[in-house]
C-alpha cells in the first residue's frame, strides 16, 4: 500500500497534470483534512452574524463542528462544539443568542468563551480534574483573525498571520467592503446549502473556469437567449436572464478582456466578466444612481470612481472560500467525505446603499447559487458526473495544462494567464496543495514554486 | 377555520384543477403547465419556513413570468445536462382547503398538500410541503396568479432542484 511520503505526493502533481488518485483515494482525503484544513486559515463566518454578546453561529473547519460566538468581552471566539465530559455536541442550532452553553447530556455548562462554568455532581473526581483547566472546556481554536469583518480561524498553533496568508487577496475583500457607502457589510438574506457527490476540490476548480460555461450552461444560455424581453418581469427575472446570456459570451470575449490572476497559497480571481452595467443596466437605473450618490456623499467622487472601476468576478481563497465582491456573494465549500461536498452560500447587504440594491443581490444569488437555479443545477450535475467518471479508473492523469506555456508574471506579485481561459488557477491550487501536503512541519505557507520551475519527474 | 371544499361544485373544480396541474408536471408537459399561469404570474419556492418575501431573502426558486418562461423553455427544448436522463415524478395533491375568496368570487386562495417523489439516475427523493395557489377564474377553469410551495425541508442541505413542484 502507498504510504504517501512527500516524495510520492510530489510525483502526483506534475507540470500541467495531476494524478487521478488525488480525487479518488480516501487516504488522500484524510491527509487533506489534516494537512490542509488543519493548517490553513479557514473562513468561519462574518462578524455581522454575531453582533451582540452571546450571539453565536455554528460553523466548521473541514469536518470539525465549531461554534463562532461573541463573548461578553466583545471578542469573537471559535470553539470546538464538543462537551468535555462525554463528547456530546453542545450547540445544536445553527444560530442564536445564549448567556451560556449547556450540554444536553448531563447539563455541564460553559461560558460563551468556552470556559467550563459548572459541572453537575462535581464531587468525587480524581486529582487531575480541575474545572479551570483550559483543556476541560469547549476548547478554543487558538488562532482567530478578522479581516474587515471576515472571520477566519486556524487549527495550527503557529504559522503566518491571516493577512500574510491572504496576501494580495485582501484587495478583493477590500473591494467588497469598500462598495458599502457606510463601509460595512451585513450578512443577510438566508443561506443556500447545496450538495453534490464528488470531491471538494472540483468546486473551486470550476469557479474560475472560463471555458466551461458555453458547454455546461448551454441549456440556460439558449433558453435565455430565446426569451422575449417584453414578457412581464418584476426585475428579478431580468437579472437572471442577463446573467444566463452573459454565460454565453464567446471565447473571443474570454480571451480578450476578462483575465485570470493567481497568488501564493492557492488564491486567485477572475477579472471583468460581468459588471454592474451588464447586469443591472447601471447607468439608467434609478436605484443604482441613488447608490452612486450615496457612495459619492460618503467617499467623494474620485474614490467612488475608483471603487466602481474594480471589476472582479470570483475571488477564490484556498482551500475552500470563494466570493464575488461586485455582487456581494460568498460561498464556503465543506468537504463531508471523499465523494460528498456541501456548499453554503451567503449574501451581504451594503450598509448605506438603497434597499433595492440588496434585492438585486438576492436575485443574483438565486441564479448563481440557488439550489433550484437554471445555471447552478448544470454545474452540480457536472460535479456528480466527475464523481462517477473518476470511479471508472480510466485515464490515469487529469489534464490541467491549458495555457501552461503562456502564463505570465504579474506586477501585483502574482502570476496570471495570458487570458482568462488559462487553467493557471487550478495549477496554482495544486501548488498550494503540494505545499500543505508535503510540509510536515505544519507550516501553512510555503514559498510558491511555479509549475515550470518544478522538474518533470517522469 | 377555513371552509372545507369537498361537497360543493366550485371546490370540486378547484381540486380537479390542482390534480390536472400535477398531472401536467408529472408528464413533463411543462409548456401546458406554463399556460395555466396568468401573464404577470409568479412562482415561488421559499428557502426558509415562513419566509415573508422573495426580495429580501433567497429562494430555492423565485420566478416572475419572464423567468418562468425561461425555466420551462430550458426543460422543454434546450436539453439541460441535469435532465439527461430526465427525472420521473409522481405527485399527490390533497387536503385542499379554501383560505380566501374575493368578494366577487372571481379569485380564490387555495391551500393544499403536496407529496412528490422524484426518480432519476438510480436515486429517488421525496419532497413534501404545502402549496398555496392564487387562482383566478378564466372561462370554465382557472388561471394561476401565483403559486407558493413551502417544502418542509426548504432550509436543508439539498441536491440540485430542476423539476418544478
Amino acid at each position: 500500500m502507498t504510504d504517501y511520503s512527500a516524495a510520492h505526493l510530489r510525483e502526483l502533481v506534475q507540470p500541467g497534470r495531476v494524478h487521478r488518485s488525488l480525487y479518488t483515494d480516501p487516504r488522500i482525503f484524510e491527509l487533506e483534512m489534516e494537512r490542509i484544513f488543519e493548517r490553513a486559515w479557514i473562513y468561519v463566518g462574518h462578524e455581522s452574524e454575531v453582533k451582540a454578546p452571546g450571539d453565536y453561529r455554528t460553523t466548521r473547519i473541514g469536518r470539525k463542528p465549531l461554534v463562532m460566538v461573541r463573548h461578553q468581552d466583545g471578542k469573537i471566539y471559535v470553539l470546538h462544539n464538543q462537551c468535555a465530559h462525554r463528547g456530546t455536541m453542545v450547540v445544536a442550532g445553527e444560530r442564536g443568542n445564549a448567556s451560556e452553553f449547556r450540554c444536553c447530556y448531563h447539563g455541564w455548562t460553559y461560558h460563551t468563551d468556552g470556559r467550563l462554568k459548572a459541572v453537575s455532581l462535581p464531587h468525587g473526581y480524581p486529582a487531575h480534574f480541575d474545572p479551570k483547566d483550559p483543556g476541560i472546556a469547549m476548547v478554543q481554536v487558538r488562532r482567530v483573525a478578522n479581516y474587515r469583518g471576515f472571520v477566519f480561524a486556524s487549527l495550527a498553533d503557529h504559522g503566518p498571520s491571516l493577512e500574510e496568508f491572504l496576501g494580495y487577496m485582501t484587495t478583493s475583500f477590500d473591494d467588497m467592503v469598500d462598495r458599502a457607502p457606510d463601509g460595512e457589510l451585513e450578512a443577510a438574506g438566508g443561506v443556500f446549502k447545496h450538495a453534490y457527490n464528488a470531491n471538494w476540490k472540483v468546486y473551486l476548480e470550476n469557479l474560475c473556469d472560463a471555458a466551461h460555461p458555453i458547454f455546461v450552461h448551454q441549456s440556460s444560455i439558449a433558453a435565455a437567449e430565446q426569451q422575449s424581453d417584453s414578457v412581464y418581469s418584476d426585475g428579478s427575472g431580468e437579472i437572471a436572464i442577463r446573467q444566463m446570456r452573459q454565460n454565453g459570451a464567446p471565447y473571443s470575449f474570454w480571451e480578450s478582456q476578462v483575465g485570470i490572476w493567481t497568488y501564493p497559497n492557492g488564491h486567485s480571481f477572475l477579472g471583468d466578466y460581468h459588471d454592474d452595467a451588464k447586469l443591472v443596466a447601471a447607468l439608467n437605473d434609478p436605484a443604482f444612481r441613488q447608490y452612486i450618490t450615496a457612495l459619492e456623499t460618503r467617499k467623494g467622487t474620485d474614490e467612488t470612481a475608483r471603487i466602481l472601476s474594480v471589476r472582479r468576478w470570483n475571488s477564490n481563497v484556498y482551500p475552500n472560500l470563494s466570493f464575488m465582491s461586485q455582487f456581494q456573494q460568498l460561498r464556503v465549500v465543506h468537504p463531508i467525505g471523499l465523494n460528498r461536498t456541501v456548499v453554503y452560500t451567503y449574501n451581504f447587504r451594503l450598509k448605506g446603499a438603497p434597499e433595492k440594491m440588496f434585492e438585486r443581490t438576492i436575485s443574483f444569488a438565486n441564479i448563481v447559487n440557488g439550489t433550484g437555479s437554471l445555471v447552478l443545477t448544470d454545474d452540480l450535475e457536472t460535479y456528480n458526473r466527475i464523481g462517477i467518471g473518476l470511479a471508472s479508473g480510466g485515464a490515469e492523469w487529469l489534464e490541467i495544462g491549458r495555457g501552461y506555456t503562456s502564463d505570465l508574471a504579474d506586477e501585483t506579485g502574482g502570476r496570471r494567464g495570458k487570458n482568462s481561459t488559462s487553467e493557471i488557477y487550478i495549477r496554482n491550487m495544486f501548488d498550494a496543495w503540494l505545499g500543505f501536503m508535503t510540509d510536515e512541519q505544519a507550516q501553512p505557507v510555503r514559498r510558491i514554486e511555479w509549475p515550470e520551475q518544478r522538474a518533470v519527474s517522469k | 377555520m377555513s371552509a372545507v371544499l369537498r361537497g360543493d361544485r366550485a371546490t370540486e373544480q378547484v381540486e380537479l384543477f390542482l390534480i390536472h396541474e400535477a398531472r401536467l408536471l408529472d408528464e413533463a408537459r411543462y409548456d401546458e403547465w406554463l399556460a395555466l399561469f396568468t401573464a404577470d404570474a409568479w412562482y415561488w419556492v421559499p428557502s426558509e419556513p415562513g419566509q415573508r418575501s422573495p426580495y429580501d431573502t433567497i429562494s430555492l426558486m423565485y420566478d416572475d413570468r419572464r423567468l418562468l418562461e425561461t425555466r420551462v423553455r430550458r426543460l422543454m427544448s434546450t436539453q439541460p445536462h441535469a435532465q439527461q436522463p430526465p427525472s420521473r415524478t409522481s405527485r399527490i395533491v390533497a387536503n385542499a382547503t379554501l383560505e380566501e375568496t374575493a368578494a366577487d368570487g372571481r379569485a380564490l386562495t387555495v391551500r393544499s398538500k403536496l407529496m412528490m417523489v422524484e426518480f432519476r439516475l438510480d436515486n429517488q427523493r421525496i419532497f413534501a410541503g404545502t402549496c398555496t395557489h392564487r387562482l383566478v377564474r378564466a372561462d370554465d377553469s382557472f388561471r394561476i396568479a401565483w403559486k407558493r410551495v413551502d417544502l418542509i425541508n426548504s432550509d436543508s442541505v439539498l441536491e440540485g432542484l430542476v423539476v418544478p413542484f
